[in-house]
């Protein structure tokens, strides 16, 4: 739709208003692998009840919204194989460079983090490469 | 009170991966997906969330975060191959299935067993990453 670019400006604004939260109230930065990744190896323990809060929030409130788009759907592929490797490979590649769209994407290239914007430049590069091998070679996706 | 900031940021954010579309994963994937239909939405989102983030960081200079505490330190310059390793890897997936870690918890929201065994297998790869972590930082760098 020719207002799709609207929508995600909009919706970047909101991501972007979440991430100054975050930040500019505790102190932190607003990474969805870092903040789940901790809860799950254990090495954010100390600081687990605003981690939990964060994906309370992340997970229920979206719910209330989505009645105004009547029915929301990811278009997520059923093949479950797909699914499945792509969820190992993004779990454990966020936790080995320590940051995924959010936390290298969104906060680290808004500070001009070096950091941020190679690993950005690594994740698209390899899922633009990724797609074009597995749908338009392969034909698999 | 850090609980309640942490689920009003959490809640926007969630919010805001709706608004932008970003839940649909042929959006994130038309934009991956240069010889396609290209989509360039996601560049979009992007943009508008580093606008407000990054007059963030400038508020953070000379300041403490109204709960107290400290402000992260200044971002690392070391661009090691965890980093190259790892944003690839993410990468990857990330092109195969069009979900990132936020859009991934954000879809229990709206419904669907994809998202929930995407989440599931995500939290399995999170498990391994340490002692992958624990192998690359032994690696001496000259064998990079």
């Amino acid at each position: 739709m020719e207002q799709d670019w609207i929508w995600g400006l909009v919706g970047g604004l909101i991501i972007g208003t979440a991430a100054a939260v975050y930040l500019l109230a505790n102190g932190r930065i607003m990474g969805a692998s870092g903040i789940l990744g901790g809860l799950i190896d254990g090495s954010g323990r100390s600081t687990w009840m605003e981690r939990a809060s964060f994906i309370a929030g992340l997970v229920i409130v979206p719910a209330f919204f989505v009645p105004l788009y009547g029915e929301v759907d990811t278009h997520l592929t059923s093949n479950l194989l797909v699914v499945v490797v792509a969820g190992l490979l993004v779990g454990v590649g966020t936790r080995i460079a320590n940051g995924c769209t959010s936390g290298h994407g969104v906060c680290g290239i808004s500070r001009l983090s070096l950091r941020g914007m190679v690993a950005t430049v690594f994740y698209i590069l390899a899922g633009g490469i990724t797609i074009v091998l597995f749908r338009h070679i392969l034909g698999v996706i | 009170m850090r609980n309640l900031f942490a689920f009003i940021a959490g809640s926007l954010f969630g919010v805001g991966l709706l608004v932008s579309g970003m839940t649909d994963t042929t959006k994130v994937q038309g934009w991956l997906d240069v010889f396609g239909n290209w989509d360039p939405t996601l560049a979009f989102v992007m943009g508008g969330a580093i606008l407000p983030m990054a007059i963030a960081w400038q508020l953070t200079r000379g300041r403490r975060p109204v709960l107290g505490g400290a402000f992260p330190e200044p971002p690392k310059t070391e661009i090691g191959r965890k980093l190259v390793i790892g944003s690839t890897l993410f990468g990857m997936g990330w092109g195969l299935a069009g979900l990132c870690p936020g859009p991934a918890m954000a879809s229990l929201s709206y419904g669907g067993l994809g998202g929930a065994v995407f989440l599931v297998a995500m939290i399995a790869g999170m498990l391994a990453a340490p002692p992958v972590v624990a192998r690359l930082d032994a690696m001496p760098q000259a064998a990079g």
